[in-house]
Order: structure tokens, then sequence, then C-alpha cells
């Protein structure tokens, strides 16, 4: 019988392999959307300054948000960087995060603070993004159209099966786009403008940023998107081009939490009041982030969108990040706009 | 009866994950010094006696009872019916007390307020479980099945008793548990609501079942959708694996060795790399497109978007797959039943048709099987290039992480994916699986291989070769992304990308990985090289159980195996950490998560393929070694073994190269210190930071060409003895 000898030995072995790497004593450990290589560069510079190790993992907002819901018996992440202020407006709501405020909020944009004041105290804002109309320039040419000024441009029928946007069902983007539009006009007239929009529309994306990529490598026309990221898109030297819709438009508030119940609370506290210092702020910039930071002092930068010369529509994180709201919106969404035929 | 060594060692690992290891998951690892933990000075580093006796944990008093009662049962001499009932009473009482206790007493003491009022609360709460007891868990379950043995339970043979109770209790701890806590997220309701509509309305909404696309330009639901790809995927799937089974196996292709690199690459390829390379190929600026457009003056627009592209990239990405299942089938086909047929002047085409073709029936129908629940599960291309176009997986991933954060939505759809799963297997299991189809006897084998008839080449090389050589280009493009500037941009030559990511300094102490994609992949390297062998092992032991073996509940175990399968990454990932985040097994955020998940996830190929394999040996082959006197082991491990090296090989490379390019499952399980180099891969494409991240893939596909060569090289070749050919040797033999 060494077969039973064999069997016990592999899976015990196995259990001493992966029982040292079982550790995970960790100063602090940092769930962070935004891209990688800005993560990296926040994690680091915080060791440089506090000496505290940083365990920095990157996940998007909404893989995020169902992870802690997961841990939340028993949370292993302390600290929450990045994604809409919607998704951790929801993790409050559920009781997921830690009330904190901080001594280095007062030298925040107004932007920023509403964020710690409808969460109750649990959240604030980092830095914030405006929604663009982008479209890439050589198929404008190609099919004479410019670059939109309002959303009614978008309605014209030189854009048909040329438009992208995100779907709302599963794009934070997307929900941030609809949102902005009711908030903009009202929920009936966002409504009928995205009826007539779909005649237009190539495809919904399943994620946010892709409609974005699709227009940078010319698969389409034109697109909704953050303006971040196109941003970012032109500096590649991509031949794209965005402005903002004159008569207002949607906009996004990064956030950043402490979960509730976490090993390394103090830890995490001290990351937070870092990060709402002027200088932790410029490192978006450095890495080549066009996110606009929370912080007033941060060193202002020409490839920055100036927030204050783009009309921002007034957004209500507290009523729209509401799960019941959100759920609304998107049945309605589903039921008038999804389930239209698909354009040709 | 006399003491056998195998029972005084099933009792000593008792006896040491009760007395000596500590019981619990070490917080900050485990040392050797820890490892003593009968005087552990702390509760956390002290073994269950001492836990038990020292530090008030009364709950631990019963494993160690077990402990005591197992002693007497090792005792020379005693009956066999006393042996078995102390055994059996001595692992009972112990696995029943370990899951117990872990159940019922968590982090903040009793885990259900009814027996808190019941009993008082307790002094102090518990953590999950660790080695001390993992040991003890394992040997209470030996005892149990060594006591079935002994009362004549699985025809008296200890050793298939042990391997069938420790592949059922691995299977219900790492596969269904996990299945069932997401599940009943399916039922989660809010005020005012009651379950059974809840998830009546989640199950049949019109989103998941619609049938408008049949009338109108709507789209369809997606059930349907995924029901569609999934059949048209695995449909030419297993065409074009035969078609390159039969080249590499019976015809004199001059390249053979090259067409078998080309059916392994897309399996090696983390999968968005092809639908990249699709687009550039067949998306609106792509090269066809333009060449189209500047040519004929056509548009040929956005096809490539929805269901034709995920289709496409589909069938590249899993007609390795098949190919893989299928040319270890073709190769064991025994020729003497052709040759038999040619005697009897059936013309080869008849001899193809009425022998061949359904001799290999179970390997296509595994073949379809596979991929057809390797397409219901996918979704790094449909992610790609599904456009508007949604399936199951994709909606269970934006239901878990997009803006509706719905559980319950996700795990209603996860019923149905599985539900779909589960119809497949059945069919599969009663198409093919009351007929024989052993060609691989005891007997000496004196057959020639056969040619296939010449209609059947013709066939075979049309719909393969112009297949390697789009596989080729969609390849070059792809890859060509790693190498220039910007991908579909900036076609100028630079090294950059390798260089950002697989830079080495020296500095003071020598070299330094200072390239930012180093940890990820040496971490990936290590766990892919744990998990594989661990796969392979346990994948062809329950492939042996279930064909070799009878006894109740064989084929519930059979759906239980293929179950993980089936479970999209997504699901699995985060009903992992739903189900080890708590104790008794808490083990999220370390390196076990990660390889469990991945022996879990890729076991059920090793086991099709290993039983698709062992259908073809004849049972002769088994019964001659009992004659012999020889142990069920040896049986195993002398005549099975070595005709089963072509599943060992697909085993062990497709769970070490899946270990490698899997993305969905693990995208919630990595922590800070332990990344993968899929999910390092992915974050840089979300970020459109193609380049690094097709340079990273590169380097993957690369090295996993090269384990997969050497593992080829250590496993061997299976020698069947058959007849050399009067022609050139060489052609037959490449």
């Amino acid at each position: 019988m060494i077969s039973r000898r064999l069997l016990i030995s592999a899976f015990s072995l196995g259990l001493l392999a992966s029982a040292p790497i079982a550790a995970r004593a960790q100063s602090l450990n940092v769930l962070c959307a935004p891209t990688a290589q800005w993560c990296e560069a926040i994690a680091a510079a915080f060791e440089r300054d506090t000496g505290v190790k940083v365990g920095m993992a990157r996940k998007s907002a909404g893989e995020i948000l169902a992870q802690i819901k997961a841990e939340s018996q028993n949370p292993k992440t302390d600290l929450w960087f990045g994604g809409s202020a919607e998704t951790h407006l929801a993790a409050a709501e559920q009781g997921l995060l830690q009330a904190y405020t901080s001594p280095n909020m007062k030298d925040l944009h107004p932007w920023a603070l509403k964020v710690h004041e409808q969460s109750g105290g649990q959240s604030v804002g980092v830095s914030s993004g405006a929604i663009a109309l982008v479209i890439n320039k050589e198929i404008a040419a190609k099919k004479g159209f410019k670059l939109p000024e309002d959303w009614n441009d978008l309605l014209d029928p030189v854009f048909r099966n040329e438009l992208q946007m995100p779907n709302p069902n599963s794009s934070g983007t997307a929900y941030t786009i609809v949102a902005g539009l009711i908030q903009l006009w009202n929920e009936d007239r966002a409504f009928d403008y995205l009826k007539k929009l779909h005649a237009n529309i190539n495809a919904y994306t399943r994620s946010g940023a892709a409609p974005l990529r699709a227009v940078s490598r010319g698969e389409a026309g034109a697109a909704i998107s953050f303006n971040m990221e196109t941003q970012a898109d032109i500096e590649k030297g991509f031949p794209i081009t965005f402005g903002y819709p004159k008569s207002g438009t949607s906009y996004e508030v990064a956030s950043m939490s402490l979960i509730k119940g976490s090993r390394n609370q103090a830890n995490a506290k001290k990351f937070y009041d870092w990060y709402l210092t002027g200088a932790a702020q410029d490192i978006g910039v450095a890495v080549g982030e066009f996110h606009v930071p929370a912080h007033k002092s941060a060193k202002s930068d020409p490839r920055l969108p100036d927030m204050s010369k783009i009309k921002l529509v007034d957004y209500d994180f507290k009523k729209f990040g509401a799960v019941e709201m959100r759920k609304h919106i998107l049945e309605r969404w589903e039921r008038e706009v999804g389930s239209l035929p698909a354009a040709r | 009866m006399r003491l056998s060594p195998a029972s005084a060692l099933t009792w000593g690992l008792s006896a040491l994950g009760v007395f000596v290891l500590p019981w619990y998951m070490l917080e900050d690892g485990l040392t050797p010094m820890r490892l003593f933990g009968l005087i552990g000075s702390e509760v956390e580093y002290a073994s269950a006696a001492t836990a038990a006796a020292w530090f008030g944990r009364w709950w631990l008093w019963p494993p160690v009872l077990a402990v005591l009662i197992g002693l007497p049962s090792l005792m020379p001499g005693l009956s066999r019916r006393s042996a078995a009932l102390l055994r059996g009473g001595a692992g009972a009482l112990g696995l029943t007390s370990v899951i117990a206790q872990g159940w019922l007493i968590g982090i903040r003491g009793w885990n259900y307020p009814a027996l808190e009022a019941a009993f008082g609360a307790l002094p102090s709460g518990q953590f999950g479980i660790g080695l001390g007891g993992a040991a003890a868990f394992l040997a209470f379950l030996l005892m149990i099945t060594d006591a079935l043995a002994l009362k004549g339970k699985f025809g008296g043979d200890r050793f298939v008793a042990g391997a069938v109770g420790i592949i059922v209790a691995a299977i219900a701890i790492f596969t269904i548990w996990p299945v069932l806590t997401i599940l009943s997220q399916a039922f989660g309701i809010a005020k005012g609501e009651t379950a059974a509509v809840v998830f009546a309305q989640r199950f049949f909404h019109a989103k998941v079942w619609g049938l408008e696309c049949l009338v109108s330009r709507s789209a369809c639901g997606v059930a349907w959708n995924t029901l569609a790809l999934a059949l048209s995927t695995a449909l030419a799937t297993t065409l074009l694996g035969l078609c390159f089974a039969l080249i590499a196996i019976r015809t004199g292709f001059p390249f053979k060795s090259g067409l078998r690199l080309l059916t392994v690459l897309p399996i090696v390829t983390p999968p968005f790399v092809i639908g990249l390379g699709l687009i550039l190929i067949f998306g609106r600026s792509g090269i066809v497109n333009q060449a189209a457009a500047h040519l004929f003056g056509v548009e040929l627009g956005r096809w490539i978007y929805g269901f034709n592209g995920v289709w496409l990239a589909q069938v590249f990405s899993f007609t390795p797959t098949a190919f893989l299942v299928l040319i270890g089938i073709v190769q064991g086909i025994s020729p003497t039943m052709e040759e038999a047929a040619q005697t009897l002047r059936a013309s080869p085409s008849r001899t193809f048709n009425a022998v061949t073709l359904p001799l290999m029936m179970p390997g296509l129908a595994n073949a379809f099987l596979i991929v057809f629940i390797e397409s219901l599960a996918d979704f790094g291309n449909p992610i790609v290039l599904g456009g508007s176009f949604g399936v199951l997986s994709t909606e269970i991933f934006f239901a878990v992480v997009g803006a509706q954060v719905d559980f319950g939505r996700a795990a209603a759809l996860a019923l149905i994916l599985l539900l779909f799963a589960l119809t497949a297997f059945l069919i599969q299991r009663f198409s093919v699986g009351s007929r024989s189809y052993v060609s691989m006897t005891g007997k000496g084998e004196t057959g020639l291989a056969q040619g296939v008839p010449t209609w059947v080449r013709r066939v075979a090389y049309t719909v393969a070769l112009p297949w390697a050589v789009l596989t080729v280009t969609v390849y070059a493009l792809a890859l060509a992304g790693g190498f220039v500037k910007i991908w579909g941009r900036d076609w100028t030559p630079t090294l950059e990308h390798f260089a950002r990511a697989f830079a080495i300094d020296h500095g003071v102490k020598g070299i330094v990985w200072s390239g930012g994609a180093w940890s990820s992949l040496f971490t990936t390297i290590k766990l892919a090289a744990i998990a594989a062998p661990i796969t392979a092992a346990l994948g062809l032991l329950a492939a042996w159980l279930l064909t070799r073996q009878r006894f109740a509940g064989r084929t519930a175990l059979e759906f239980g195996l293929m179950l993980s399968f089936c479970v999209p990454g997504t699901v699995t990932g985060v009903a992992y950490i739903l189900t080890y985040n708590i104790p008794p097994l808490e083990i999220t955020g370390t390196a076990l998560i990660l390889v469990l998940c991945f022996i879990f996830r890729n076991m059920p190929v090793g086991v099709r393929s290993g039983m698709a394999t062992m259908s073809q040996l004849d049972k002769n082959l088994d019964e001659a070694a009992a004659t012999l006197r020889a142990s069920t082991f040896r049986a195993l491990r002398v005549v099975i073994l070595p005709l089963l090296k072509p599943a060992i090989i697909t085993a062990l490379t497709y769970s070490f190269v899946r270990a490698m390019t899997t993305v969905s499952a693990v995208i919630f399980l990595v922590s800070a210190q332990y990344e993968m180099a899929t999910v390092f891969i992915i974050n840089r494409v979300i970020n459109g930071d193609y380049g690094l991240a097709i340079a990273y893939s590169t380097v993957l596909i690369v090295l996993m060409t090269a384990v997969i060569g050497l593992i080829q090289l250590g496993v061997g070749e299976r020698r069947l003895v058959r007849r050399e050919p009067s022609v050139p040797a060489k052609e037959r033999h490449a």
C-alpha cells in the first residue's frame, strides 16, 4: 500500500508548501480602482513617505464592491481607493464602510467634500472627470461629420452606425451618462433622447472604456466617454479629438473609503490623511493620468481639464447612487432602449 | 487479522493531526518551529489536544477521543468485524466532530444565536482550521473508508475505498460547497418579497429567454445566444479537431510537428490576444476590410462584432482542446478491426465509416462536450468581440461587478448555465455510455495502422490547412503588437515593451528583477507548477475509478467532477470568496486558494481525457494483473498508467497551461502578494496598454510551449506494438 502513503504525502506536501505562503501580515491592504500604473506609483510614494508597507491590488470598482461585500464578515481589505462615488455610496448604504473625518479635508474642492457629506462621512472624493463627446478625425473626414457641440448634434443621421456608448446595465460609466441626462433635463426627456439616439448607435458595449478604444482604433466614428481616458489616448498619438456638450454634461467623483472592521485601521487612516495632501495628488498627472485632483493646491497642468470651465449638471450622488433608483433607471433603460431592434 | 502498515499510518496521521500539529491556520505562516503544537504557549499555535486541555476549548475533545478509540483497531489478531467497528466508529466520531466544531463555532463564538441561547456564550471564538485540522480530517476520512472496505463495500478493496473517499470529500469541499453557497444567493430577497417569486422573476426574465430575434431585429435572450454559440462552436471545433488528429496520425503529411505546434498555440495564449488579432484582420479598419474597400469598393462593416466574431475566436481558442482529446483516441484505435474489415473486402471508405468512425465516437462525444462547456463558460472572447451581443458568462460577470451589483441575478443566471451543462452531460452519457469501444486488449497486436480513404484525407486537408494559415496570420499580427510602438497605429519597431516588463538590473547585491512583470511571472509559474501534477493525479485517479470500479453514486460523482468545469470563472471566484473567507476554512488572500481553484477548475479535462482513453482499454488487462496477484494499486501503476500516457500528457499540459492563462476566476482571488500574470495583463489591456500586454503574452507563450515540450519529453510516448509497415517507416512515425 505505497499508494495511500503517496496520496497522503502528496496532500500534506501540498499543504506544507502552501502554508508558509499563507502569511498575510501586511501593514496596509489597499484595493485600487484606477490604472495599475497609477496605483503602483501611489503605493510606492506612500511607502517612501511613511515606511508603511502597502499591499496594493488593482481591480475595477465593481469588482472591488463585489469583493468587499463578499468579505464583509471578515474584511481583508483596509482601504478602497478610486472608483465612482456611486459605488462607494452603495457600499456605505450596505454598511460596509467606516466613517472618518480627516484633518486634511479643509483644502479639498467642494465636489470632493460633497461625497463626504452625502455618505455620512464614510467616503471622500479624491479626483474627478467629466463625460465628453469623442470623434475619430480620420473617419470624420471620410464620413463628413464634425465634433458635436451638444447632445442633440449626435442625433444627426450622419452619425448613423458610427456612435458607441456603453450599456448601463454593465458599465458604471454608462450609468453616469444616463443619470446625468436625467438630471440635465428630466427622466422622460432623457429616455426620449436615448430612444432617438438608438438609431445612430452601432453597439452598447459591456465595458465603459470600450467605446473610446473603438474610436481610437477606427472601429467606430464617435463615442460618449470620460475625458481623462480620452486625453491619455491623445497623448499616445491616436487621431481623436473631444469636446463637452455645451448645455451641460455629467461627471464622476472618484472616491476613497475605509473598510469597516478591517485589521490595519491606523495605517489606513494614515494613508487617507496622506492622500488628501497636494503632493500626493500630483502623482496622477506625473504618470500620465488626467483625473482632476480634489486638492486645491495640486499643481495645474495644461492637459488637465479645467472643471470650472465645463458646464456640469448638478449631480446628486446620494439620490442616483441609491439601490432603488439605480434599479428603476436600469429597468427602464432595458425596457425602452435596450430592447429596441438593432439600428441599420 | 494482521496489522497492515497503511492502517498504522492512517492512525499515526490522525494522532499527528490532533496531538502534535497546530490545529488552527497560522496568521503569519508556518515555520518548522511551530510545527510542534503539543506545548504551544499560545492557543493559535496549539494542537487540538493542547487547546482543549489548557485553553478551555472543550469542543476539541471529541476528535482527541476519536483518535484514542481508533488505537485498539490496530491490534493484531482482531477480527475483521471488530476492526471495522472500531475504526469506523472512530472515523465517524472524528469526522463529524471536526466538521461540527468548524461549522458551529466561528470567530465570535457560536455561529447561530439559537445555540448561544441554548448553551450559553463561549469563552472565545476560533479561526479556521490549519495543518493539524486538515491532517486529522484526512485521517478520519480514511478510517471510515477503511472500515467500509473491511465490511465488504467497494469490492473489499481498501485502496479503491480510500481513493473514492478522498475524491468525494475533495469535490464536496472545493466544488459543491462553494457552488451551493453562491446558488443560495439566487434566493436572496429584500423586504416584503417571497423567495419563490423573486427567483422565478430572475430565472424566467425576458432578457434571458426572449425570442424576439426570430421575428424582428431585436436581440434574443442571453440563454438562447449562449446555447446557439456553444452548439455551433462545439460542432466546428470537433470537426476541425478531428481533421487535425487524422492528419497528424493517419496521413503522411510532411509538416506534422509544425501542425501540432500550431494547434497547441491557441491554448497557450491569453484569451484576448486572439480577439485583438481578429480585430486587426477583420475589424472595420482591419486588413481585410481595407483591402476590400480598396479593390472592390465595398464596405464590409462591423460584422466581426457580435455572434460571428465570438464564434470565430472561440473556434480558434478551442480547436486545440478538441484536438488534444481526439489525438489520443485516433492513436488508440486498434488496426486489427480495420484490417479485419478490409480482409472482408470492405472498401477503405466503408471501413472508415463502419469501423473507424464508430470507434471514435466516445472521443468525438467527449470533445464535443468539453468544448460545449468551455464555450458556455468562456469570458475573454465575448468581452473583446461581443459588442452588443451578450452571453450568460458576461451577463453574470456584469450582474456581479456592473452597475447592477446583484448577486441574486448572477446566481440565477449561473443556475441556467449549470442546467445547460448538465443537460449536455446527460445526453452525452445516454448516447455513447452503453456501448463498447474497447480496441486495446492485452492480446498481441499485429495490426498495421491504416491510412484513411482518399476522400477523408482530401476533406481533412481542405478544412485544416486554410485554418492553419489563418491561425498563423492571426498570431503574426497579434504578436507583432509587442514589437511595435502603438499596435494598429504606429508600426515603428521597438523593444521598449519588453524592457518595461522584463528589465534586469545589476545592483550591489547581484541581480535586481526591476521589470514590472517579474513578480507576477514568478508567482504564476510557481503556483501553476504546484497545481498541475496534483490536478493530473487526482483527475486520472478519478477517471480510473469511474471507468473501472463499480460503486453506488458513481454517476453523481461523475457529475460532481464535471460541475466545476461548467461554472463560469467569475462565479467560481465570487463563490470561493464567499465560502473560504470565514472559518472553518479561512484561506482567502493566500496562495492556497489559488492553487485549489486551479486544481478543481481544471481537473475535469484530466477526468474526461482519462475516461476516454480508458474506455479503449480492455478489462482483460486488469483481470490478467489480478490473476497474477497484483494488488489493485500495482495493476493501476504497472499496467494502466503506461497506457495512459497520452491522457497524462493532456492532463498535465492542460492544467499547467490553464493555471497560467485563466482570468475570470482568479481576478477575485489574487491579492497584492500573489498577483497572477493574466490579471497583470488584463489590467494593462483595460488601460489600453496593448504593447506591454502582448509583450508579456509573448513571453508566456514561449514559456508554456517550452514547458509542454518538457512534459512530453518527461512522460514519454505510449509504446503500442503495431506491426511496422513495409513502406518507409519514417512517414508513419512522426
